[in-house]
């Protein structure tokens, strides 16, 4: 009655469904993603066509096709990393194969960090406070952040499985292929939908949500690597899988993720409606009183920041190196029959031997990976700087140089770490397999590490931009992805040498089984020192922002 | 003895904006000196400078004797900074926070800290994504008070801090002052300024436009006057009088304070009941400053 009258009855009914705003918000969102959602679906699609394509054109009969499938599915290692051939007569089925547990993890990446960025990430910064003062509902956020996720894995499923039947692949296995995509994306956004209200800080929930993946994944590669292949109806990742698109699909697989999506986003509002805005499920951890006697200068500071991520990725290296280092030894048997990928092989790499091929090429992404470790950590100076931390510490007895240079100890440990790991798990496996611990273990080793000087270059690249132009630090991504385009695509499009010569990778001798001449890493080293040098010089001058 | 902060004619432009346009400021050693402006004024500009942390286009500037740039690290052992908006690392706890910054300036004074601790009500355990603003600021305040700096620098210390905070941070202000150690605090809650303050400098677009005691700053302003009178108090020639409002036998006023000795004259004159004279607080003083500037950019 006097409540009707004060509020007119669309808006009513918004406030008791707590929907109030949420197309709004979905509106900025997507507009927010605008670039972010379609490079994802854009990369991940043209991951597929590429697959698609190219085992069109290196097996192109049934026997060359089946013989490549035996290899695969006779080795624990490939089927614990991508899953056994369930189709080995088409390319379809091998195409879903290659792309569909790989591929349907980065889906997963993809609707975790969407979800997060729109729910957690926004209550953290204080963003939601605006918007909850404006009439917005309480589910409204959840809501708009998990229909922006639902809207980019649709929207990739439906462009991959247009593209599989653009390449002339069976319709329902594409159908079925991007509708497996598009559960396993489905999952976890609601995965996602649920640590963001668990944890307190965008960081955890994505690293909960994460870890939920990483979990999935290795139970799906335990149970296709072994003989408990039950296991992986435990796996959103297996479930993908078991849809079996291009091999006999089994379409009522897809009513596991929907149902999964539907009980974590149920129990995502349950927890929506019992918390505050801003607060976890979980309390947020203490921490001590005191600081350790150990924390008393910035290099233990740096340390101290960064040594969540300097051990997460050298797990995951050393995870990688693992994998690598198990399947070295049996990809001669692999690409048997295909002269294609031997030549590809050996245009990236240039060796005879197709072991030392395969690793040198694994050791050259490691490369990559591990720039990529390096210009986040670098990065994290701009970072420190921006959120006022850096003007408290200088205003201490701590001199600029002393800062910088400390933190750059941390990014050059990490990287030695970083490549350690690799090394050495490649060296034990492959060794282990091959029966040549001895000789294996430090001719892996040193061709992880001949991989360093490149990587010192980029980063000192990433903090010449720091010094110079602050503002345009991030900056050092694209040093990097220049460099990787070069080192990936120069060789195929047959670049001219001096343009080749721009990334440092070029100049990295190709370990293991390549000429390992000291000289160019020196130089590689003497180039890094100096342009770093250059940026801390430039960094010593500037004013602090 | 040479004063602890000293610079003059300070030009720092970021684009086209004129951030400090010849500021001028000087710091006694020992007095609690107020640096006072609008937001925008160049108040944190100016301290950014003093830190070593930018460098001014133009003029000189030396702290504690040493050059603010060239000496930073040297300096910065007898200096404790509380910037306006502290931030910290989300993953360390305040009190790690509190001996990190201490051991970096090279000395912390445990038993103040904990005195501290209690006093500003920190819990030292919580991480510091988890303090709300003020807590966060009351980190840096122990910091800085638990070290056995020379000197102070304070730029809007006490922003989100609660009314009971701002008086324990009162006291703590002035326990360092009777310690022997200077403080530059700037400010734009006047009554802070007013309490703490034995010199201030009012600073406005980068450029000082007053500074001295604040007796002298009151000297230059106009005093309130209250009073009941024997007899009809209309058609008392007040000279240098403002605001004249009169009620029967009472009138109240605002006067120039040299013509005060004047005016009471006139007002004894008719016989004085009772009389109740105020000073101009700070706030006066300083809308005045900022009103007349006003005033004389909308008639220019």
């Amino acid at each position: 009655m006097t409540a009707t009258t004060l509020n007119p009855p669309a808006r009513a009914a918004g406030r008791e469904s707590g929907l109030a705003g949420a197309g709004m918000l979905l509106k900025i969102w997507l507009r927010r993603d605008r670039v972010m959602m379609p490079s994802w679906i854009y990369g991940l699609t043209a991951l597929v066509s590429s697959t698609v394509y190219s085992l069109k054109h290196e097996y192109d009969s049934p026997a060359a096709l089946a013989s490549f499938a035996r290899g695969i599915n006779d080795n624990p290692a490939t089927r614990a990393l991508y899953g056994p051939v369930l189709n080995d007569q088409t390319v379809g089925g091998l195409s879903a194969w290659r792309v569909g547990s790989t591929g349907s993890a980065m889906v997963a990446v993809m609707c975790v960090l969407l979800v997060v960025r729109h729910t957690r990430a926004e209550e953290e910064t204080g963003r939601l406070e605006l918007v909850g003062a404006a009439s917005v509902g309480r589910r409204a956020p959840l809501t708009a952040a998990l229909l922006t996720a639902v809207t980019a894995a649709g929207s990739l499923g439906a462009v991959a499985a247009l593209v599989m039947i653009f390449f002339g692949l069976p319709v329902a296995g594409s159908v079925a292929f991007g509708l497996s995509w598009f559960g396993v994306g489905l999952v976890f956004a609601g995965v996602a939908a649920l640590t963001a209200q668990l944890a307190d800080t965008s960081r955890l929930a994505n690293g909960l949500a994460l870890g939920v993946l990483a979990t999935a994944y290795m139970v799906r590669a335990m149970a296709d690597a072994g003989s408990a292949h039950w296991l992986s109806w435990l796996s959103p990742i297996g479930w993908a899988q078991r849809v079996r698109p291009c091999a006999d699909e089994q379409w009522a697989v897809l009513l596991l993720p929907l149902a999964a999506f539907v009980l974590l986003v149920a129990a995502a509002y349950a927890l929506t409606e019992r918390r505050d805005l801003g607060a976890g499920i979980l309390a947020a951890s203490l921490g001590p009183a005191h600081a350790a006697p150990s924390l008393r200068g910035p290099l233990a500071l740096s340390w101290r920041l960064q040594r969540g991520t300097v051990l997460g990725w050298s797990a995951g290296f050393l995870l990688y190196g693992l994998a690598i280092g198990g399947v070295a030894d049996g990809v001669g048997d692999l690409v048997n029959g295909s002269d294609a990928v031997m030549d590809d092989i050996r245009k990236m790499g240039g060796q005879q031997d197709i072991s030392d091929a395969f690793l040198a090429t694994a050791m050259g992404l490691m490369a990559l990976f591990t720039a990529a470790f390096a210009v986040q950590s670098v990065l994290r100076l701009r970072a420190e700087e921006s959120a006022g931390r850096l003007e408290p510490v200088l205003a201490t007895a701590v001199g600029r140089t002393r800062w910088a240079v400390a933190n750059l100890a941390v990014t050059v440990a990490g990287t030695i770490a970083l490549l350690t790991a690799t090394g050495l798990a490649i060296g034990l496996v492959h060794g282990a397999r091959t029966g040549d611990l001895g000789g294996q273990l430090p001719r892996q080793l040193g061709a992880a590490l001949a991989q360093l000087p490149s990587v010192w270059v980029i980063a000192a690249a990433t903090m010449l931009l720091f010094g110079l132009l602050p503002r345009a630090t991030s900056a050092g991504w694209g040093v990097l992805t220049v460099c990787l385009l070069l080192g990936q695509v120069g060789p195929l499009l047959d670049l001219p040498q001096a343009v080749m010569d721009i990334s440092p990778f070029t100049h990295t001798p190709k370990l293991p089984g390549g000429d390992a001449a000291p000289l160019p890493l020196i130089a590689l080293t003497a180039v890094a020192a100096v342009i770093a040098a250059a940026g801390l010089a430039a960094f010593r001058r500037r004013d602090i922002a | 003895m040479n004063d602890v902060v000293q610079a003059s004619g300070l030009v720092k432009t970021f684009g086209r904006t004129r951030a400090l346009d010849g500021l001028d400021l000087r710091v006694a050693p020992g007095e609690v000196h107020g640096f006072l402006g609008p937001n925008g004024a160049g108040k944190s500009t100016t301290i950014r400078v003093l830190l070593g942390l930018m460098r001014a286009d133009a003029g000189t500037a030396s702290l504690l004797g040493g050059d603010p740039w060239r000496d930073a690290t040297a300096l910065h052992r007898r200096i404790a900074y509380v910037p306006g908006d502290v931030t910290l690392w989300p993953n360390l706890s305040g009190g790690e926070v509190i001996d990190l910054l201490g051991r970096l300036r090279g000395g912390l004074d445990q038993t103040r800290r904990d005195e501290l601790l209690g006093r500003f009500e920190l819990d030292p355990k919580k991480k510091g994504r988890a303090y709300s603003k003020g807590n966060r600021q009351k980190v840096a305040l122990v910091a800085a008070f638990a070290s056995d700096a020379e000197l102070l620098i304070l730029d809007e210390p006490t922003s989100g801090l609660d009314p009971l905070m701002e008086e324990v941070f009162q006291e703590c202000v002035q326990e360092e002052k009777r310690g022997g150690r200077t403080v530059l605090l700037s400010s734009h809650i006047l009554s802070e300024v007013e309490a703490l303050c034995d010199r201030v400098t009012i600073i406005r677009k980068g450029r000082t436009v007053e500074t001295g005691t604040l007796n002298d700053l009151r000297h230059l302003t106009r005093t309130s006057i209250h009073a009941e009178l024997a007899g009809p108090a209309d058609g008392v020639p007040l000279p240098g009088a403002h605001d004249v409002h009169i009620d029967g036998n009472a009138i109240a006023f605002e006067v120039d304070t040299p013509e005060l000795d004047a005016a009471l004259k006139q007002l004894t004159q008719i016989g004085v009941r009772t009389l109740t004279s105020r000073p101009p607080t700070l706030e006066e003083l300083f809308l005045r400053h900022y009103e007349d500037a006003l005033a004389e950019e909308a008639v220019s």
